[in-house]
């Protein structure tokens, strides 16, 4: 055994984690110290500049070449920046959004923030896992850290109700991803993603032990995911969630989602290919279908936007299981604007909450356009986005996904996507009729701070505006996933 | 200029529509000039288009290429032969009659009427010049956003249903022709250029199902009988506006699609499959007219009426010979005019007295006589009567036709008699006859701007009715390149 040394172990490529957690503990530290009126206040500033803070870091130096740290246990590659980055920016836009309404219920909490930065260190530390520990680390660390946001809401029973509900169905999904990992250690002997995969290589896939391992990785994925019929606890958890904390859970965690599945599936498991995408193609048209199909029926806002959720992981699906470089491509595209579409419908939601109104009933937006104009053509952009439709990234994301299901031959999976992807343009088009059809039920006035008006116009406007530059975003998609060294 | 005319119609009409959109609802009279002013401005820009075009070649012409999205290969990438020129023009002009049509009669968010019209017909002419299968679908989808607002904002009673019934009906359809497309682009070596497609050798099977995801893209937007159903709805709740550039310009998408996209792309399906074509066209024109024989609403009658004439459309196609093309595409320009004229003429009797039921009517031409001198021209036009742009089109199909087989241009002729019947016999219960109420007997006569706006049709029509040269002539060489393409087979 060499001597571990700092320089050894490669410190270093994880040095926006280490940044962030270490910022984390100082707030959580200072506020103990700050005076009781500004201290929130100031966690809060400071939060959000910690995330802008490690975007920035990873940025400077961001990885041109595989970099395995912590005796291979972690690794800093171009994708797992790319995707760090991303959920820096978003969960810092979460929390802007995030202020009015947990102000206004008592939620605003340097605690609620100090939660927020631990979450996303765990999301950071799944993207750059190449170990099954370090994978197993940082999705626990990111569910405990959602788990006790959720319940922050104490006053709540819905909150309370999801909390625990949330709790229960992750502990049961972290325990069968636990058990399919044991398998493969036992299998292989290793608990190195690039060892497994030398393993798999070689090993005789008709072994049962194999199929069973590959069971349980999958089944846990979809639960974590929410993908049909491992959903239900999405919707519950989205409804009850103060919306604050949907906002946050909605967004940057699709894009964790994604580095698990690229790296237990991909990195780990690609030789597996044939035995998963049998597995996914189901999962992914069941959620499609069901997502889109339920959320016709959904009365409540958050709870229409959860299935749309479980929809839109089926589609992620259709990337990934294609198993192509462009497929996996397609998959973090389609996820990253999809991170993006969601966080910008809650903030909607928060946008147009009040303190005694949560503004999550659907009947809520009717006449939108009456009331608030500049916001109900916010809602048009991205409900058009959501389902789909020309000019806006959510159609290029589509369409990205599609294709590759269509040059890995799955052309019949692309029939029953695009055809359940009609039913689902449905409930998007009922929004975008209760906003600009329907006649006001109140004329109450809708008023929001300047920052989170801009910073959620802004928001909802990349989705159009991206599109000129829609080229250099899929090339970095193609570049950082063609890095993976596959 | 001239490298720059296509981008100049598609994107000065969707930036002047948000000017119009950022001038605001509290300043309609600004709003209605400067839509006004653009779309005018817009038209004549158009012209260029026409006597600039050379017609003794079936290439694209005004060719804009650049790259768009390298990921995929996907170029911005416009063109104009002779099928797509002539629509162009088509939608410039009458983008121009909708707004002054929408003069008066749009009251409420009269901006956001405006933009409307105005984007779309930015994104229409986009459909016609896109030359990429993925900017044409592009345009194709976003079409349907601003038609989903018109009809759903500013449309009648039962607006809701019929718009998205309009937008799921057309989404299905296209997100097919979605499929069929990333097909053609594996099969293409990852190309998106559709006069790439145009060689690509495609065994059998493929074809027929690329053309059956055509043709449920392109049969609902034309729309062909069965799947037509939509099209009465969205007429009838419309706004006049709306109901104008739908018969006028969008169902022509649907003809142009499968000129574009199923015969040149899928020869030999197409030939193995005219026999369904034939026959939902035949059946279009002769079921969808009776059935427009017994309407009691007058929207309603006027858009069976056009399902019924594009069944010609379909049937010009379909028969393989250049009579029969050149007449598909004379009927979708004359049934442009047509068409949008007499959704005018019933939009100038609603807006007086607020009903669209023939029997509301009766006696119009007294208190109206001008109005009735227009109408009468109008239903003689969509009756097919020998001097009218009508007449031309129908003419050349059933010429068409008889070369094939005789019966095809015998059932077809059948629509010069039905739609005789109830054009004229609606005509003979609104215009003439005895004055049914008071409130018809006080009605008031078309004002100057509504004039203006039919008698740019009634010319249009009696023009292209009496000399159809200037439109056939650029059409030619195009439409024998097709024919040829066509013709040969690209079984591997």
């Amino acid at each position: 055994m060499t001597d571990i040394t700092l320089h050894s172990l490669k410190v270093s490529a994880a040095a926006p984690e280490i940044f962030l957690a270490f910022a984390a503990c100082t707030i959580l530290i200072v506020a103990l110290f700050l005076p009781e009126r500004s201290r929130d206040q100031i966690s809060y500033l400071l939060s959000i500049l910690t995330l802008l803070a490690t975007a920035v870091l990873i940025s400077v130096q961001f990885a041109d070449s595989i970099t395995a740290a912590f005796n291979r246990m972690f690794v800093d590659d171009a994708m797992a920046d790319t995707l760090k980055i991303a959920m820096c920016v978003i969960s810092a836009a979460a929390f802007l959004y995030s202020r009015r309404y947990n102000e206004e219920r008592g939620l605003f909490k340097s605690e609620y923030y100090v939660l927020g930065l631990f979450a996303v260190t765990g999301m950071m530390v799944m993207a750059s896992a190449s170990h099954l520990l370090t994978l197993y680390l940082g999705l626990e660390l990111m569910s405990l850290c959602l788990y006790g946001m959720i319940a922050f809401y104490r006053d709540d029973k819905l909150a309370v109700e999801s909390a625990m509900k949330y709790f229960v169905l992750g502990a049961l999904a972290s325990s069968i991803l636990l058990y399919g990992m044991s398998l493969l250690y036992g299998l292989t002997g290793s608990l190195f993603l690039n060892e497994i995969a030398a393993y798999m290589s070689t090993a005789d896939h008709g072994n049962v032990g194999i199929a069973l391992a590959v069971v349980f990785v999958v089944v846990a994925l979809a639960f974590k995911l929410g993908a049909v019929p491992f959903h239900m606890w999405v919707p519950d958890v989205y409804h009850g969630a103060p919306t604050s904390t949907t906002a946050f859970i909605g967004a940057a965690p699709k894009i964790a989602a994604f580095a698990i599945v690229m790296r237990l599936l991909v990195g780990g498991l690609e030789e597996l290919h044939h035995m998963w995408q049998q597995m996914l193609i189901i999962l992914a048209l069941l959620s499609v279908a069901a997502g889109n199909i339920i959320a016709i029926a959904q009365s409540n806002f958050k709870r229409m936007l959860a299935y749309s959720t479980i929809s839109h992981m089926g589609f992620f699906l259709f990337g990934i299981l294609s198993g192509s470089e462009t497929g996996y491509s397609a998959a973090m595209f389609y996820v990253t604007v999809y991170a993006v579409m969601s966080l910008a419908a809650f903030g909607l939601i928060l946008f147009l909450a009040t303190a005694n109104n949560e503004s999550d009933d659907l009947d809520n937006l009717k006449g939108l356009s009456k009331r608030h104009p500049w916001s109900s053509l916010l809602v048009l952009i991205l409900m058009l986005s959501m389902a789909g439709i020309p000019p806006t990234a959510g159609f290029f994301a589509k369409l990205s996904v599609i294709q590759s299901l269509v040059n890995a031959g799955l052309v019949w999976v692309a029939i029953a996507a695009v055809i359940l992807a009609v039913i689902g343009a449905f409930y998007y088009l009922r929004v975008i009729k209760l906003v600009y059809f329907d006649e006001p039920e109140t004329d109450e006035k809708i008023e929001n701070t300047t920052s989170m008006t801009w910073v959620l116009s802004a928001n909802v406007l990349l989705i159009v505006a991206v599109l000129p530059w829609i080229d250099s975003i899929l090339l970095l998609c193609n570049a950082v996933i063609s890095q993976l060294a596959l | 200029m001239e490298d720059k005319l296509l981008s100049i119609l598609i994107w000065l009409p969707i930036v002047g529509g948000a000017m119009v959109l950022a001038v605001g609802d509290s300043r309609p009279a600004i709003a209605r000039k400067l839509s006004l002013g653009l779309s005018i401005a817009i038209f004549l820009l158009s012209i260029p288009l026409y006597t600039g075009f050379n017609a003794l070649t079936s290439d694209m012409q005004f060719i804009e290429r650049s790259l768009w999205i390298d990921a995929f290969s996907i170029y911005y990438s416009l063109g104009v032969d002779g099928i797509s020129m002539p629509l162009i023009l088509l939608t410039t002009l009458l983008t121009v009659v909708v707004v002054i049509a929408g003069w008066e009669v749009i009251q409420t968010r009269v901006s956001q009427y405006m933009a409307a019209f105005l984007m779309m017909e930015g994104i229409m002419i986009g459909v016609f010049a896109a030359l990429d299968a993925v900017l044409f679908y592009v345009f194709w989808e976003a079409m349907l956003i601003p038609m989903f607002l018109i009809i759903g904002i500013w449309g009648g009673p039962n607006r809701i249903y019929a718009t998205i019934k309009f937008f799921l009906y057309t989404l299905l359809g296209s997100l097919l022709m979605l499929v069929a497309l990333l097909y053609l682009n594996n099969v293409s070596g990852g190309s998106f250029d559709i006069l790439d497609y145009h060689d690509l050798p495609l065994a059998m099977q493929p074809q027929v199902l690329i053309f059956l995801a055509f043709f449920a893209a392109f049969a609902v937007k034309v729309p062909m009988f069965p799947v037509h159903t939509w099209l009465p709805d969205a007429h009838v709740e419309a706004p006049t506006g709306g109901s104008v550039i739908l018969a006028a310009i969008m169902l022509k998408m649907g003809g142009y699609g499968f000129l574009r996209f199923n015969m040149p792309i899928t020869p030999d399906a197409s030939h193995e499959l005219a026999w369904l074509m034939i026959t939902l066209s035949l059946i279009a024109v002769v079921y969808i007219a009776l059935i427009a024989l017994v309407q009691q609403d007058m929207k309603k009658l006027i858009a069976y009426s056009s399902i019924s004439h594009m069944g010609f459309v379909t049937l010009g196609m379909f028969i393989f010979n250049a009579q029969g093309i050149e007449g598909a595409m004379m009927q979708m320009i004359s049934h442009g005019f047509i068409s949008g004229a007499l959704f005018l003429c019933v939009g100038v009797l609603y807006d007086r007295l607020h009903s669209r039921e023939i029997s509301t009517y009766g006696g119009v031409a007294k208190p109206m006589p001008v109005f009735a001198a227009f109408s009468v021209l109008f239903a003689m036009a969509n009756s097919g009567l020998p001097g009218t742009s009508g007449f031309v089109g129908e003419f050349l199909v059933i010429l068409g036709a008889f070369q094939v087989n005789a019966w095809f241009a015998v059932i077809a002729a059948l629509t010069l008699i039905f739609g005789a019947a109830y054009t004229l016999w609606m005509v003979k219960r609104v215009i003439y006859g005895k004055i049914t109420s008071d409130a018809v007997a006080e009605l008031e006569d078309v004002n100057q701007r509504e004039i203006v706006m039919l008698s740019i049709l009634a010319a249009m029509v009696l023009i292209v009715g009496i000399w159809p040269n200037p439109i056939l002539d650029v059409m030619h060489v195009t439409v024998d390149n097709l024919l040829t393409h066509v013709g040969e087979s690209k079984l591997p």
